[in-house]
């Protein structure tokens, strides 16, 4: 991808290439030890037009890296390998089944006078290990989420089915992987959650036990309102997941149909159905129509014996989304939908008109001072609970943030140092282009704040810091 | 079906002689007491009244026989009728003259009707000409009148309680005067008509006093009209109107019982219902015009209940000459009934008369008088809407414990759907908790600012039964619900969400026990996620026994400091705690920066913390504590030493050991 760079020299104009997916692959040595055979470790290859020689050259090596690190260290064997022009990421993650993803470094092109072929400079620095060995993870977090482990693809048909898997999942998902935009929050893979009162949240609470006791199939529910998280019955780690699925997949694939016109192709049949705005955006799109099929995509989530097989149904009222998970050994039928169109839909209507309601009441309460003039990330490790105001809404194709690249970087240096002790920390950065960065570790908490005050010094920008912890966190324990 | 009666006659019953040739029996509504005048006085009148107090026995000359006789208010004065023409009075207060006086009636020509006590020395002649209002003199043995009002009168009735006299007028007698009573003034009110069903030609008296009834129904004043099915008027069955009687304004017509059936009645009010018996079915009904019935237009009532019979009454076993073993006794009404005389029929063939009067099932079957009440279990079965059913139970005077069985029972059911059930019911049970909390507070405030400046001093609500707190929800249903095996934790969590959501509804502080059920509820289940959202959103409010669960719970969900210590954070008034916790962790310059941010740095103890540090084994961490504490020292009291009440020496001795004695910091020299 091509970004013209803002240090652009003037008259010559320079290229910056953002870091790019050069290739993928999945693969398990224990299925081709022996010579000749190396071609069977191969589970999942992209590009898959690569020769196969290649493949297995590129298969051997990452084995050989990793079986020679290990030697230094048997319980923690390479992450990553960085190259001039590329970065490699290993990932294990069942035994023996490893995920290798190739990135290819940024780098600038310099155009040369009289006709001379460009110079390349590749910025072998510019790409944090945290930051893509997270998305390498989050690639397996997905795949399984859809599909189970690996394992139970073998158990249940081998390495044929196995691949079959991979093939029909990684190809369309790895067109989805910008790696561009991949920044600290890929590192912390949170999840945001709507700010709301508590009466609010209760009315939601009893929703949510109404449709459950009333339509008993139903196992797990999740609600979200403007993508952000209000309730999850699922587990922490299974709802991650979820959420990043539904934010950055799911959602933006459907726009809001309330909002398009009347004669937009896009707003849904509602003849006769003007009591709610309720919808399908797994399943049906239309119940009325007598083809509609009742399928809807199932999704694996721990249990307390291993995982279980869910349906996941996502409905959605206006910009409130419930999604309901019911065991996939049910087989879902019009009535059934119907049913929950009849009971949700009214009920989910309201529901998200009083939050909308509330959520407009509490900003004009709480007023403009609350509204930050910093820009900041932050995470709290024990609930996952991500906030930025440093990136704008996220849709399928892009994530784009605020400040430069550059800033990200270093916050995501800093989360690099943090991560590697345990006590509470506090970093403060000056950045080449005049800002401040500060980052704050504090229990289980991280806060990132940029600062946009060239002449501030450092006590300026401490004291600063410590006022917007005042007046944003002022409802948790945030040592100073 | 012995389940469903839900309405019982007393258990003790006042039993007095019944009537014969030489007893006269006669009930004054007004002190509920039975008079039973034998041989017109002069061998005995035994008074019962609902308790001993109110019962008396004496003697009087026979002069002639008593037409009417009633104690004054507090049994200071009786009077007797005898005559047509004058009431007599016998004084009953102490050191007063026991002998008779006599009163006429003022007005010529005219007979009296009967006569009312309004208060223990004033009362009412009604005449068929009008009615005159006299102060008795027991001293002087004299009365006075205060006032009279001339009106031609068919008949009357009285309500004691509110002290207001119906008088029927005109020649059809249903245009009704009332009068009302008190302190020495009497008031006319205005007078109203009752709709007749059918205009008699030519013109008589068409308005039985048998057909009119008073009561307070709701602390409001109601003249009850039974207004019989007529074939004329086209009205298929048989309804009591209800016409509001307040004290200013015009009496209205307000609510409308529809009886569904035709026959002889009889009227009762219980516990604020109207409870109407059907003689020919033998069954009664009860209504309560509160209740909105959504299938019927405004202030027309059907029965709550299907119509049931009272239940059977076993007649108290006492003394040699009862039939042993008798059966119990149904209750019956005999062929005469009307709305103020009502008889019971009995399995042994007697047919007594039985008087009526407010909340007063009065039987001179073999001479007993009885309270008639209203049971509340059956009811519960009976009326299948819950939400109704509570709205019924909510207005009467023993509902508690029945509540609170309905709550346990709609828990108990399981039945599919119930959750927006239990919602209902909560809902309707906080509504009145509110309404009682409020009351509560404004008599407070109104206690505190008002009672220097000697405000009218307000009266202090009066917390009935249906006032059901958390507390009674904790002990008789949640507690015991939650720990019920065979419940899916499901339910239990929705349920004690709902009802917290119910007290938030109602603006109502929930109360720390219940955040600890759900707790309780959540880490038996494991469900530690669940917990942190509801932590996240402030749905268990924060105190400092929540943060202390939550401390305890660390061990078993790590997660749990963080939230623990975010909460004593937003309390702001555990600070202490705070660092107690901080050191616990030994994180003792966390706890060292948190005291300074707070303020609280120069007054804590400089041991507990030096102790932490020491405790580390840390020694940079001791040094850098122990000149923190030094440098403290210095500046509160210009020398870096310690005082001997610190207790620091051994801390002292060790630091010299670890850094040798010119480490310690020096006191300055100004």
């Amino acid at each position: 991808m091509l970004m013209i760079s803002p240090r652009m020299a003037s008259g010559m104009q320079e290229k910056q290439y953002t870091p790019s997916l050069l290739s993928f692959f999945i693969y398990n040595p224990t299925f081709g030890p022996r010579e000749g055979e190396e071609e069977k470790k191969i589970l999942f290859y992209h590009p898959s037009d690569v020769e196969k020689n290649e493949k297995i050259r590129n298969v051997g090596l990452c084995e050989a890296i990793v079986q020679f690190t290990r030697t230094f260290c048997p319980t923690k064997p390479a992450k990553s390998l960085h190259t001039q022009k590329n970065r490699q990421f290993f990932f294990e993650p069942e035994d023996n089944f490893w995920i290798v993803m190739v990135v290819r470094n940024p780098m600038v092109e310099k155009p040369n006078k009289d006709g001379k072929p460009p110079t390349i400079e590749y910025q072998e620095d510019e790409i944090l290990d945290t930051v893509y060995g997270a998305v390498v993870r989050q690639c397996y977090s997905m795949y399984k989420l859809f599909n189970g482990t690996f394992g139970r693809a073998m158990e249940a048909g081998g390495v044929d089915l196995l691949t079959q898997k991979l093939e029909k999942f990684f190809y369309r998902y790895l067109q989805t992987l910008h790696l561009q935009s991949c920044d600290l929050l890929d590192v912390f893979g949170g999840i945001s959650f709507f700010p709301l009162d508590k009466m609010t949240y209760l009315k939601i609470q009893s929703f949510v036990n109404r449709v459950e006791e009333s339509l008993s199939l139903i196992k797990y529910t999740a609600f979200l309102y403007n993508d952000q998280l209000i309730w999850s019955g699922l587990e922490q780690d299974d709802m991650r997941i979820l959420y990043k699925y539904l934010t950055t997949s799911l959602f933006p694939r459907h726009s809001e149909p309330e909002l398009a016109g009347r004669d937009s192709p896009l707003r849904p049949e509602v003849a006769g159905n003007l009591l709610h705005y309720g919808r399908f955006l797994t399943g049906p799109t239309n119940l009325k129509d007598p083809e509609a099929k009742f399928r809807f995509p199932k999704i694996f989530v721990s249990a307390e014996d291993g995982y279980e097989e869910l349906h996941l149904i996502v409905y959605k009222a206006m910009s409130a989304a419930a999604c309901f998970m019911i065991s996939a050994s049910v087989e879902l039928t019009r009535d059934f939908c119907e049913q929950l169109d009849a009971l949700v839909g009214p009920q989910l209507t309201l529901l998200a008109s009083d939050i909308c309601e509330q959520f407009t009441i509490n900003r004009r309460i709480s007023g403009p001072e609350k509204e930050p003039q910093f820009k900041f990330i932050y995470f709290n490790h024990m609930n996952l609970a991500e906030k930025s105001t440093i990136h704008m809404r996220k849709t399928a194709s892009v994530c784009l943030t605020s400040v430069h690249p550059d800033l990200m970087k270093i916050l995501g240096d800093i989360n690099c140092d943090f991560a590697r002790v345990d006590e509470d920390e506090e970093i403060i950065v000056k950045a080449m282009t005049d800002y401040w960065v500060v980052g704050k570790k504090s229990d289980q908490r991280e806060l990132y704040v940029i600062l946009n005050q060239k002449n501030a010094n450092l006590i300026e920008v401490n004291e600063e810091v410590k006022r917007l912890c005042a007046t944003q966190f002022n409802n948790i324990f945030f040592l100073d | 079906m012995s389940e469903e009666h839900y309405l019982e006659l007393s258990e003790n019953p006042v039993q007095f002689e019944h009537a014969s040739s030489v007893n006269n029996v006669f009930f004054d509504e007004a002190n509920k007491q039975v008079f039973a005048v034998r041989s017109g006085g002069a061998t005995g009148v035994v008074v019962k009244g609902p308790d001993d107090k109110s019962s008396v026995a004496f003697r009087m000359d026979d002069k002639g026989e008593v037409k009417c006789i009633k104690f004054s208010i507090g049994n200071k004065i009786l009077a007797v009728q005898r005559t047509s023409k004058s009431v007599d009075f016998i004084n009953f207060i102490p050191d007063y003259p026991h002998t008779e006086f006599t009163q006429e009636c003022k007005t010529k020509n005219a007979s009296v009707l009967g006569f009312c006590w309004t208060n223990w020395n004033e009362i009412v002649f009604i005449t068929d000409q009008g009615i005159e209002f006299y102060q008795v003199f027991p001293d002087k043995r004299s009365l006075k009148l205060l006032k009279s009002q001339s009106i031609n009168v068919n008949w009357y009735q009285y309500c004691p309680e509110t002290a207001v006299i119906l008088l029927s007028t005109t020649v059809q007698g249903n245009v009704l005067q009332p009068f009302t009573f008190r302190n020495g003034t009497m008031s006319k009110m205005s007078k109203f008509e009752i709709e007749l069903p059918v205009v008699p030609k030519p013109a008589k008296l068409s308005l039985s006093e048998r057909d009119i009834a008073m009561a307070t129904i709701y602390g409001q004043l109601y003249v009850m009209y039974l207004k019989h099915h007529s074939r004329t008027a086209n009205s298929p069955s048989a309804e009591v109107v209800l016409y509001h009687l307040p004290r200013e304004g015009t009496c209205k017509k307000s609510h409308v019982l529809k009886l569904n059936t035709t026959g002889k009645f009889a009227l009762n009010v219980v516990d604020n219902l109207v409870v109407v018996h059907h003689q020919s079915s033998q069954t009664s009904l009860i209504f309560d015009i509160k209740l909105k019935d959504p299938d019927c237009a405004v202030n027309t009532h059907q029965p709550v209940l299907p119509a049931r019979s009272i239940h059977p009454y076993r007649i108290p076993l006492s003394g040699p000459a009862v039939v042993p073993s008798q059966p119990p006794v149904p209750c019956q009404l005999s062929s005469k009934s009307h709305i103020k005389q009502v008889s019971i029929w009995t399995k042994t063939a007697q047919i007594s008369k039985l008087l009526y009067a407010d909340a007063v099932w009065s039987g001179w079957f073999p001479g007993y008088l009885w309270y008639l009440q209203v049971k509340l279990p059956p009811t519960v079965n009976l009326l299948q809407d819950k939400g109704k059913l509570m709205d019924f139970l909510l207005r009467r005077r023993d509902c508690k414990m029945v509540i609170l069985s309905v709550c346990s029972q709609i828990l108990d059911g399981g039945d599919k759907g119930s959750l927006p059930v239990v919602a209902t019911v909560f809902d309707k049970l906080n509504q009145v908790y509110k309404e009682y909390l409020e009351a509560e507070q404004t008599y407070t405030a109104a206690m505190e600012s008002g009672a220097s400046r000697g405000s009218a001093a307000q009266k202090r609500p009066i917390r009935t039964q249906a006032v059901i707190d958390q507390s009674d929800m904790y002990t008789h249903v949640l507690s015991a619900f939650t720990e019920r095996k065979g419940v899916s934790h499901k339910f239990t969590i929705a349920v004690l969400m709902e009802y917290i959501r119910s007290l938030n509804q109602f603006q109502i502080t929930v109360q720390h026990y219940l955040y600890e059920l759900v707790i309780k509820t959540l880490v038996a289940h494991n469900l530690f996620y669940m917990l942190h959202q509801f932590l996240q959103y402030h749905v268990l409010s924060d105190s400092k026994p929540l943060a202390c669960l939550l401390l305890s719970l660390e061990s078993t969900y790590p997660p749990a400091h963080q939230l623990s210590l975010d909460m004593l954070k937003r309390l702001s008034t555990a600070n202490d705690e705070i660092v107690e916790v901080l050191l616990s962790k030994q994180q003792v310059l966390g706890a060292l920066r948190f005291i300074r941010s707070v303020g609280g740095h120069d007054n804590v103890s400089a041991r507990k913390f030096l102790d932490a540090a020491l405790q580390t084994g840390d020694q940079m961490l001791f040094y850098t504590v122990f000149r923190s504490f030094q440098q403290r020292n210095q500046r509160l009291r210009g020398s870096p030493a310690f005082n001997p009440g610190e207790h620091c020496e051994e801390h002292v001795v060790h630091f010299k050991q670890l850094f040798g004695e010119q480490a310690l910091m020096k006191p300055s020299t100004v």
